[in-house]
């Protein structure tokens, strides 16, 4: 079961990707890398469950944590941004470039 | 047992992959409900069980609620499902899609060809992990509280909204 | 009380914490009390700890504490502790106490001075460091002190700052300085590496085990340990730096300049006797050190104009004494002189602030003359002062250390005829410098109109220093004029006895070089007097010389060492960098290009994309992966 978990995590990690890849609405990409994350902690914890051992939860629970941070400051970026340029278009906003 | 496992796997990966190529984004967000849920039983068949309701509580529970506090805010309802399909064109996918097929295919090749994945499933009990968490990660909690306090910080200050006056035209 | 040792310290250290924390809004009397209570607790402490101390000296020679542990790593463990035994014990009563009075004597001298606050917060800083430095139980704490003296000294050399003479003369102090700390350093490390403790006690105990007397690892610690007391306390070759150091206020040059800070090498050498002995070699270098700085400095401070530099000068030769007695292995004769010098220095220096203050801030004693009659307060202890430092007999303290160490060196088997002939000589030239000054300041025709009177607080500083002055000395008599035996009874309980009390046989021995100590001194005073007194035409017609001349121009430049070291290391250095491009400059600026260049390459991929972003990073993966299969 180990291993189709982890082809599994594999898959929804590369529709993930593929979202945040293809989509422009930055909700969507967002969205995306929740996928992404959610993804990597199923890989953990299938690994963590087949040696017995807590680090795989352990793990699970720095991504939880780690996504909750990101999620909050990500949407108050694109709050902040739909603001000030009227879009949630990533490609409109590329002015932090060489 | 095994059966549940693939039913859910089944069911997080049909609606993940509806997450990220629906249009309307408050459908989408359910999509994502969806499949945490499916996602969090199989934690719970993986033999987690804490971290299966945690995935619930925070991740279906509050990240989504957040999700769809801004969704609201931005109102990305029907109206903009029409810009979606602008913007999302049938060609948009051919080079994410050919990439992410790429990196699926390898690590299928790794798992599959790799050293043996043995399959026993254990149960771990949540004590054994909080004494881990709080045992040998203890420095991991300390830098994830750090990354917190930060995030609340930085979040409050980032999404307050702008006097009238600070706006671009 | 013993257990109150700590506070001694960390009153001036939170005398300076106050002072530079909160300063700003304090008044200049609660600055005052702040800046010389602080040094006034510890020293009314130091007394209160020495009374316990002294009664139970017999069966605990020494009190050591820890108050938390200060460095624990890979075997290197270093606590903030503290060791208090007879040395330091000793060193910590002069610290505070002449401190104190310096401190008082400051508040007048520095009253109009704009850097007040700064001032006492810096004296008070010192304090502390110093006391750090004299109480560590350990070297790395040790080293603390001595770094944090070396950077109070830097600090209070050029406390007035506007004159770029004096920021030149405080970096050079510092400088010079630090090629002795350097050395100290490395001797640190070297011996840490070899016994694996820092501990002062401990340190001593396994080197005397492990080490064979002269032996190579012995003779290169306690090598770098002199390089470092050397630097520290201006003997030969690291001396150039204390009589530009007279830059600083005149309370400064009493307290860290003549009293204290420059007599850390002599504390360090006895407090780490125990390495020394086990290097005779080195031994040997610390007494002709101390021979020959005697007499070099002694030569230079016949010369001086200034009175300030001919002090210093005069500071440099009497630690050239305290070497001589250590190099000899005369502890505590070399202790004892500490003892009288920080007393009759300071007093001097003290003095010689009040003579500049009353000739506004004229230091040239050739522009000096008949101040005697003005202030007799300032006369009469300068005189006292004056007499201390020549030695003059059985009144003042200063020979009775001065005759403890010349006997010394008489009867020491590491002593020898020449380095007794080279103190003797010192002798004379001491009493006639010292003369020269008071005949130049106080006698003869007036030659500036003298302006300002001291008040009380300088007053009181003068008279109890000018009574120490005559009087500490009577700690120790040496056996021809009736033993008291004091003082080295009482540091016989943290340092060794040179020898055996001496026999009948002897004695008849020491009254003669007594006699002739005291014929030297006395002959330097009767050709001052010859030379500077009355018309002087004695010293016109030496004056005239012109091999005299010659000889009177090298001194006066301290023997030439300053052009030496800016021919030897300082043209050299600016040679180098002068030139424009040298190889490292186009390595560097291949260096540079290179990097620019790569920069500009990568700025390019910088699209300001997110998903451009994002599909490098999936890409990367890829990539990694692509390497993993």
């Amino acid at each position: 079961m180990t291993a189709h978990a982890l082809i599994v995590a594999m898959i929804l990690f590369v529709l993930g990707l593929a979202g945040l890849l293809a989509r422009r609405n930055i909700v969507y990409m967002l969205l995306s890398i929740e996928i992404m994350l959610n993804a990597a902690s199923l890989a953990f914890i299938a690994a963590g469950s087949r040696w017995a051992a807590p680090d795989g939860q352990v793990m699970f629970f720095f991504i939880l944590a780690f996504a909750a941070a990101e999620a909050s400051v990500a949407l108050a970026i694109l709050l902040q941004l739909s603001d000030r340029f009227r879009t949630v278009d990533a490609d409109a906003v590329s002015e932090m470039r060489h | 047992m095994e059966f549940l496992f693939y039913i859910a796997a089944a069911v997080s990966v049909i609606a993940t992959a509806r997450v990220v190529t629906h249009l309307h984004a408050v459908h989408a967000l359910l999509y994502l409900v969806v499949a945490m849920m499916a996602l969090s039983l199989m934690f719970y068949l993986l033999g987690a069980p804490f971290a299966a309701v945690l995935e619930i509580i925070i991740y279906a529970g509050a990240i989504v609620v957040l999700f769809v506090f801004v969704v609201m805010l931005l109102n990305q309802g029907p109206l903009t499902v029409e810009q979606e399909r602008r913007w999302l064109p049938r060609g948009a996918w051919l080079g994410p899609g050919l990439l992410a097929l790429l990196l699926l295919g390898e690590v299928a090749f790794l798992i599959a060809f790799g050293s043996a994945v043995p399959s026993d499933v254990g149960s771990l009990a949540p004590k054994t992990v909080g004494l881990s968490l709080y045992g040998p990660y203890i420095i991991g909690v300390e830098l994830a509280s750090m990354l917190l306090l930060p995030g609340l910080i930085g979040a409050y200050h980032v999404g307050r909204r702008l006097a009238r006056g600070d706006r671009q035209a | 009380m013993l257990h109150l040792v700590p506070f001694i310290p960390a009153l001036p250290f939170g005398g300076f914490l106050l002072l530079t924390l909160l300063g700003g809004r304090l008044s200049r009397r609660e600055l005052t009390w702040i800046g010389v209570g602080s040094v006034g607790g510890s020293a009314l402490l130091t007394a209160l700890i020495a009374i316990p101390f002294l009664h139970g000296l017999p069966e605990a020679p020494s009190y050591s504490g820890r108050l938390w542990t200060w460095i624990d790593t890979a075997g290197l463990t270093a606590g903030m502790g503290w060791h208090l035994d007879a040395l330091s014990l000793l060193m910590t009563l002069v610290i505070t106490g002449v401190g104190f009075l310096i401190h008082l004597y400051s508040t007048e001298y520095m009253a109009d001075d704009e850097g007040y606050r700064r001032f006492f917060a810096y004296m008070n800083l010192f304090v502390g460091s110093m006391l750090t430095l004299v109480l560590a139980d350990n070297l790395l704490l040790l080293y603390l002190g001595w770094e944090g003296v070396g950077l109070c000294s830097y600090l209070l050399i050029g406390f007035w700052y506007r004159d770029p003479a004096n920021g030149a003369a405080a970096q050079k102090a510092f400088i010079v300085t630090r090629t002795g700390d350097t050395a100290l350093a490395v001797g640190l490390l070297l011996l840490f590496m070899e016994l694996h403790t820092l501990s002062i006690q401990q340190a001593q105990t396994l080197a005397a085990g492990a080490w064979p007397i002269g032996s190579g690892i012995a003779t290169a610690v306690a090598a770098l340990l002199l390089a470092g007391a050397v630097g520290k306390s201006a003997q030969v070759p690291l001396q150039v730096w204390l009589p530009d150091a007279m830059a600083g206020p005149t309370p400064v040059s009493a307290l860290i300049h003549a009293a204290t800070m420059v007599t850390a090498g002599v504390y360090l050498i006895a407090r780490l006797h125990g390495l020394f002995v086990l290097a005779p070699a080195v031994m040997g270098a610390v007494a002709i050190i101390g021979t020959v700085t005697l007499l070099l400095a002694g030569f230079s401070a016949l010369v001086q104009r200034d009175i300030k530099r001919v002090l210093a000068y005069s500071t440099i030769s009497q630690i050239g004494y305290m070497f001589l007695a250590l190099g000899v292995g005369a502890w505590s004769a070399a202790l004892f002189h500490f003892l009288t010098h920080a007393c009759f220095k300071a007093l001097l220096f003290l003095a010689a602030g009040a003579v500049i203050l009353a000739v506004h801030h004229e230091q040239d004693i050739f522009r000096m003359g008949g101040l005697r009659r003005h202030s007799p307060v300032v006369f009469w202890t300068f005189l006292a002062g004056a007499a201390a430092l020549s030695g003059l007999p059985l009144v003042t303290a200063g020979f009775y250390s001065k005759d403890w160490i010349l006997w010394s060196v008489w009867s020491s088997p590491q002593g020898g005829r020449w380095l007794w002939a080279g103190g003797v000589l010192g002798a004379f030239l001491t009493a006639l410098y010292s003369f020269r000054l008071v005949f130049r300041v106080f006698f003869g025709p007036r030659r500036a109109e003298p302006a300002w009177t001291p008040g009380r607080a300088t007053r009181i500083p003068l008279v109890v220093l000018a009574a120490l002055s005559l009087t500490v000395g009577l700690f120790e008599i040496p056996s021809t004029l009736g033993p008291v035996p004091l003082f080295s009874m009482y540091l016989s309980h943290a340092l060794p006895l040179l020898h055996e009390p001496a026999a009948e046989d002897e004695s008849s021995h020491e009254a003669a070089q007594q006699t002739v100590v005291t014929m030297a001194s006395l002959a330097g005073v009767a050709v001052a007097a010859w030379m500077f007194l009355g018309r002087r035409r004695a010293l016109e017609t030496v004056a005239s010389h012109p091999i005299a001349g010659a000889f009177a121009r090298l001194w006066f430049d301290g023997w030439g060492f300053d052009r030496l070291y800016a021919r030897l290391f300082v043209w050299p250095w600016h040679a180098v960098t002068r030139e424009g491009t040298d190889g490292f400059d186009l390595l560097y600026d291949r260096l540079a290009g290179a990097v620019r260049s790569a920069h500009y390459w990568l700025t390019v991929t910088q699209t300001g994309q997110v998903r451009w972003y994002a599909a490098s990073v999936a890409l990367g993966a890829l990539l990694m992966l692509v390497l993993a299969l």
